[in-house]
């Protein structure tokens, strides 16, 4: 076919000329170094000069204890990072959606664009807001739970390393309780009016409606809204640095993959930076969520595509 | 539209849950706000009543007028944030128009891999874009910030564009094509203006993470000339953890043109969620 047209058709430059920007600085800036970085994870550096180490760094990483403790830990801080998002974040989000998209409800463009101010916000406010919120100095976690009398319940959650971890997660998932709450809204009122006609047909309407029409319905909007967790979760930084810090204190327990990242990389206080370290845990992030990816485009989209219209 | 849901007792349920949960999304946002027009024998006295006259104190302001640099911090997120939001907007249309308007050998690959992006997140490539950035000379320098954001926000401006460039009538570019106009003239001429709307849409969904982020500009540009108002914020509130009036001054201050911005916008942002749901 090729040889057919091409005669007939000169190279369409204008093609080139739209795509070639985008392309370019798409490659230049995002792709070349993801690609640079991965190849930086098989390099170490021997007195000042790149040194080709086969899969060693990633054998530091895993076995020396000077690494393997410190990655381990924040690998399982992460996962238990993206469990509570998992767990409150998505019923939650599933809730809201579900009341607000009931028919003939006032106020809910109101509700609508209050709860989704948090995510609006950047992570240094919302990192610092709740600190001096949670903070024993300022009382006011207390004071609030003095109204339910719930006041012997107060711990200062941040500075206990029990807790602190699970406390910023659920500030994490305040903050971004919109956007489940948006896509789920969106898929509901997406649903076809004789699908929910049908069923009150058959006399199936409130609660089981909801469990046996509109779930099943929704299931590849909860999809969705999975995998951009899991990729946000395991990318997340920014609220644990500012709530935190660079060492994610208290003694590291609310340490994620993406501080321990930055603190490797780019060294903090006594520990020097080093390029290779922070490439070879960057090239562990793309992995996991280059997997979490792969899972849901092979074994849950291609499972739930029958639901869609 | 069952008698069931609209029932008094289901309504007023569903109402005490969503305003239940709209105060606890409101309430940080409220307390800082409010805490930072009181005295700091205000703050700790009363955190949770609004400021009274004999609590009333613009002392935190004045502190960070007088100490932070937050005019020029301020200015220098509003370029990288408009320049970002410039490149991505017009070469994400250009290549959407591309993909959406032209079968050409590799339409398909192309569209895959601009799409590769929208889940690989750009900050996995740091230390390369570092590298990069010191042997091209642009650390510290506001153009790192632009090029890096402009990466950033292509692959799902490109997604978003060339889905809506889909629905423009073939009709009417044809139509200009007789009446000879370039494939330019009928991008720039026919095609941008009608889907300006959804540009609108991509640009508020490019411009927040923007905005917000704090780890590009901590790693390449953290000097003083090019500091973002977010990492200024971050070091000014670490600076000041104890002058409790000054933090919370700077958190509204912080607060307080997102907010603005977000009023103004939030219909465009909603509609452009819900876009699936009422096209």
């Amino acid at each position: 076919m090729a040889a057919q047209t091409r005669p007939k058709r000169p190279f369409r430059w204008h093609i080139a000329v739209f795509l070639a920007p985008a392309v370019l600085v798409y490659t230049a800036i995002m792709i070349l170094p993801l690609a640079g970085t991965l190849q930086l994870s098989l390099f170490r550096n021997v007195d000042q000069s790149q040194v080709f180490v086969g899969l060693d760094n990633f054998r530091t990483l895993f076995g020396d204890p000077n690494w393997s403790v410190n990655f381990w830990n924040a690998l399982r801080n992460n996962v238990w990072f993206f469990i509570i998002h998992m767990l409150v974040q998505n019923p939650v989000g599933v809730l809201l959606a579900a009341l607000l998209s009931s028919p003939k409800l006032r106020f809910s463009a109101f509700y609508r664009t209050a709860i989704f101010v948090p995510t609006i916000l950047s992570f240094v406010i919302v990192g610092f807001a709740w600190k001096l919120i949670l903070s024993p100095l300022w009382g006011v976690a207390p004071h609030l739970l003095d109204f339910v009398g719930l006041k012997s319940l107060f711990t200062p959650w941040l500075g206990k390393e029990q807790y602190a971890l699970t406390a910023l997660s659920l500030v994490s998932v305040w903050q971004f309780i919109g956007i489940p709450m948006m896509l789920i809204y969106a898929a509901l009122l997406s649903i076809p009016d004789e699908v929910i006609e049908a069923a009150e047909c058959d006399g199936i309407t409130g609660l089981s409606q909801f469990w046996k029409i509109k779930l099943p319905l929704i299931l590849p909007s909860i999809g969705i809204i999975s995998i951009l967790t899991f990729v946000g979760n395991f990318n997340a930084f920014d609220l644990i640095y500012t709530a935190q810090g660079a060492l994610a204190g208290p003694n590291y327990s609310t340490d994620i993959l993406g501080t321990f990242l930055y603190r490797a990389f780019f060294g903090f206080q006594l520990q020097v930076g080093d390029p290779n370290m922070g490439a070879t845990i960057a090239t562990i992030m793309f992995l996991i969520i280059l997997g979490g990816v792969c899972v849901y485009l092979f074994l849950i989209q291609t499972r739930l595509r029958r639901y869609q219209f | 539209m069952s008698i069931a849901t609209r029932s008094l007792p289901r309504t007023i349920g569903a109402h005490a849950i969503l305003l239940t949960y709209t105060v606890i999304a409101l309430f940080p946002v409220v307390l800082v706000i409010m805490n930072s027009f009181k005295s700091r024998a205000g703050i700790f006295g009363a955190p949770l009543t609004p400021p009274t006259p004999k609590t009333f104190d613009m002392i935190g302001y004045t502190t960070v007028i007088g100490q932070g640099d937050f005019i020029h911090y301020f200015q220098n997120s509003l370029v990288v944030t408009v320049g970002s939001l410039f490149f991505v907007l017009l070469f994400g249309a250009m290549a959407a128009f591309a993909l959406s308007e032209y079968r050409f050998r590799g339409n398909t690959l192309m569209g895959l891999y601009l799409a590769l992006g929208i889940m690989i997140p750009i900050r996995l490539a740091t230390v390369a874009i570092l590298q990069l950035m010191v042997a091209s000379g642009l650390v510290n320098t506001l153009t790192a910030l632009i090029l890096v954001y402009t990466a950033q926000g292509l692959p799902l401006a490109v997604f978003i564009l060339s889905e809506f460039m889909k629905q423009v009538s073939d009709d009417l570019k044809n139509a200009g094509r007789i009446d000879g106009l370039s494939e330019y003239t009928i991008f720039f001429r026919l095609v941008v203006p009608l889907v300006r709307p959804s540009m609108a849409t991509v640009a508020v969904f490019t411009m927040i993470p923007i905005w917000n982020d704090l780890w590009f500009p901590l790693i390449l540009a953290p000097s003083e000339e090019t500091k973002t108002v977010t990492l200024g914020a971050q070091l000014f509130l670490g600076q000041f953890v104890t002058n409790w009036n000054a933090i919370l001054a700077a958190l509204s201050l912080a607060i307080l043109p997102v907010l603005i911005l977000y009023v103004i916008f939030s219909r465009q942002l909603i509609r452009g969620i819900t876009s699936g749901a009422v096209k």
